[in-house]
């Protein structure tokens, strides 16, 4: 993991004083709500439907266990005990108290860590691919470039008031888990026949009222240059992003309107002047960043054990959960472990206090001390010895962390809607709770197979909901809540944006859509075709029929 | 009247901003003999401002082009910035494209909604002199400046960035 020199500890230092200035000026009417409101966005204060909500940045998912524990002594001393992993791989607290806000982050700065541009409009915490540096077939770990670009775009002075906010997600392995190609920039790591690094650069991907997939403006961009090419990008969507409709201002808009080849020519104008500049990145820069990322004392162990083998023999919810909750490591004996937080009757993504200490512990004891977040809001244990896994796997049933659920219908991806956010059209988590008591036999789940299921509570589709192979997003039909499901959307290489089934439904009504879509799914499939599959062959029709026939 | 701080040191504001409805006529009949006039003005009168007696400086708003300004920019003894509101961010990279691709080194300030805590981003962007807006204290005004101690980035004020000082 990255760790803070005085440089870094003297910043955030300096971001804590500055923002508990602000607050106290806010608080003695010097500062307008309207003048408060982005300062203490690019703190990550929202204030939300009940109380504020205050979103902390888990720096591309990567935790430690010790900055787990904080986070969790945090729930407890300033929240009601729990708080909710988000699909940004970020960390969100629900009632936390305006006043106490600076204290509170200057408890996270002990542990290195911040809410520094969590919200706003402005560069918001870079994402990649939870399974980063242990992935089996992986191009090049993710890890460093994220850190190289935190560290830019943290309190970048050029770039603090976009049109926007601003994501960029970094991807280096195979199988895209980071949803790259729905971000503001999106990096997919390459190496050329020489096997120097560079990145394909994609532009104007996002989700939100218009969901498109990145453009590439860059095909090849050696590394050296990747700070200064992300400094023209954001320079041209500075000047040129429109600020007239917060509707319109997302870089994508820019980019449909001038088209990507005119988006690139501007880019390509303003990088020219700077692309040998003193931001140029320098060998010893990256070597410095990937110190931090090298491989922990692995044993060499063998990729197999006989008393793992005999449990799953014995123990028949184990042997789902390895089979859902564990997949191959690059090093032989050992495995990448995913701890579901989708428990039936949970908020997806919510962990209590206890549950966040208790895997702050299980890193420390089986995989090396280092925690991921994913942005299907689950939590990661990178290497853990498979010869530990049904000892772990113990643990976890006891505190309600063993759900076999990972990449399953109920494995559902859900902001936190109606129940939490002010600008919800509808409430999100019952919606997911129903359909997980629709889908609860394990058996029925895994005849399904891979699926995604994702849900919004609005338009700002923080769910994710137009990349779930089945989307569901909350809308207002003349004051009640109602409910859109689109179909065949993906977040992974082949990206795709899901389509509208047809007109809204009920809540009540939603287990019963979501089992008629499954049931056209399993009736077609052909041999062991995923659900994503025999919708791309098949189309939306036959979904349409059985849907909206029987509702005849 | 709003404050004027000039490289950290409060100034006496002596220039006159003329508004973009204003005209030529307007402009060299003005009482002030130091004049900021808008980007338009200047382009369609350049020659006639030039020869007048009177500094003319020019002001762009947040959606001028900077580039069109271009290499004018080099003979103007002061530029400002409009920031009409402060979440309005493009003169923050107006005034890096006048320091940095344009070369202009006058004075160069930020007019507008000008705020306490935009001063420390606007400061490493290039911009040296501040019209502060009313509500906001010259002390605190002053104190921003140094809201951070260090930055990571390459800026206009320090184009090293901390990877290459670290
Ligand atoms: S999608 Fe809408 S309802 Fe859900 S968290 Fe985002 S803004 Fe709130």
């Amino acid at each position: 993991m990255y760790i803070y020199d005085s440089y870094d500890k003297q910043m955030l230092q300096d971001r804590i004083t500055q923002y508990r200035d602000q607050t106290k000026r806010f608080l003695a009417g010097e500062l307008s709500n309207e003048q408060f409101l982005p300062l203490r966005l690019q703190n990550g204060l929202y204030i939300q439907r009940l109380a504020p909500m205050l979103r902390v940045a888990i720096p591309y998912g990567c935790l430690s266990s010790n900055q787990l524990r904080k986070l969790a002594s945090i729930a407890r001393d300033y929240d009601k005990g729990y708080a909710h992993f988000s699909t940004r791989q970020n960390i969100q607290y629900n009632w936390p108290i305006l006043e106490q806000t600076p204290d509170l982050l200057a408890e996270l700065a002990e542990v290195e860590m911040h809410a520094i541009q969590t919200s706003g409009n402005c560069i918001r915490n870079t994402t990649t691919d939870q399974f980063a540096g242990v992935a089996v077939g992986e191009i090049e770990d993710s890890r460093p470039w994220c850190e190289i670009i935190r560290q830019w775009s943290t309190f970048h002075p050029e770039f603090a008031y976009l049109p926007r906010k601003f994501k960029i997600a970094v991807c280096g392995t195979p199988n895209d888990q980071a949803a790259t190609q729905v971000h503001d920039i999106g990096l997919y790591i390459k190496k050329n026949k020489d096997g120097e690094v560079g990145f394909q650069v994609l532009v104007g991907g996002g989700l939100g009222r218009t969901p498109v997939i990145g453009a590439e403006i860059c095909e090849f961009l050696p590394w050296q240059h990747l700070l200064t090419y992300l400094d023209a990008i954001m320079r041209v969507y500075n000047r040129f992003g429109r600020r007239d409709n917060k509707y319109k201002a997302r870089i994508k808009i820019l980019v449909k309107a001038i088209g990507a080849d005119a988006f690139r020519e501007k880019v390509e104008a303003e990088w020219q002047h700077d692309k040998e500049g003193p931001a140029t990145l320098s060998q010893e820069e990256v070597d410095r960043c990937k110190s931090f990322f090298t491989d922990p004392d692995y044993q060499t162990l063998d990729d197999s054990d006989s008393e793992i083998n005999a449990q799953l023999e014995k123990d028949l919810l184990f042997s789902h959960w390895m089979e859902r909750n564990v997949v191959a490591h690059k090093k032989p004996g050992y495995r990448i472990v995913t701890l579901c937080l989708k428990e039936t009757g949970v908020a997806p993504g919510d962990a209590s206090d206890r549950q966040m200490e208790f895997v702050a512990d299980l890193a420390e004891k089986y995989s090396f001390s280092e925690v991921r977040v994913t942005h299907e809001q689950n939590l990661v244990l990178t290497d853990v010895r498979l010869q530990d896994l049904y000892v772990l796997y113990q643990g976890c049933k006891q505190e309600a962390l063993a759900t076999p659920y990972v990449g399953l219908i109920n494995d559902i991806v859900c902001c936190p809607g109606g129940d939490f956010c002010s600008l919800a059209n509808a409430k999100s988590i019952p919606i997911a709770e129903s359909i997980q008591r629709r889908f609860e036999d394990f058996d029925i789940q895994k005849n399904i197979g891979d699926l995604t299921l994702n849900i919004s509570g609005c338009m700002n589709a923080c769910g994710h909901h137009h990349v779930g192979n089945i989307g569901i997003l909350g809308v207002d039909k003349k004051g009640s809540e109602f409910y859109q499901v689109t179909l065949g959307g993906s977040a992974d290489r082949d990206a795709a944006i899901g389509k509208v089934l047809g007109p809204s439904f009920a809540q009540a009504e939603m287990p019963d859509v979501i089992e008629k879509i499954i049931n056209v799914y399993l009736e077609k499939r052909q041999d062991s075709e995923s659900f994503i599959a025999t919708y791309n062959r098949i189309g939306i029709e036959p979904y349409k029929e059985k849907v909206y026939a029987d509702a005849d | 009247m709003p404050t004027l701080i000039k490289d950290g040191q409060v100034i006496e504001n002596t220039w006159v901003l003329i508004g973009k409805e204003s005209d030529l006529s307007s402009v060299l009949s003005h009482a002030s003999e130091q004049v900021l006039v808008p980007l338009s003005l200047w382009q369609e009168h350049k020659s006639d401002l030039q020869a007048s007696e009177k500094a003319i400086g020019v002001w762009l708003d947040s959606d001028d082009d900077t580039y069109e300004l271009g290499s004018d920019a080099l003979e103007l003894p002061l530029i400002a910035l409009n920031f009409p509101v402060f979440m309005d961010g493009r003169s923050y990279s107006s005034a890096a494209i006048l320091r940095q691709r344009i070369g202009y080194k006058g004075e160069l300030r930020a007019v507008g909604e000008i705020l306490r805590d935009q001063l420390f981003y606007m400061k490493k962007c290039g911009i040296n002199s501040f019209e502060i807006s009313d509500s906001v204290k010259l002390e605190d005004a002053l104190a921003a400046f140094s809201d951070f101690s260090n930055n990571y980035q390459s800026t206009i004020e320090d184009p090293l960035p901390l990877f290459r000082r670290r």
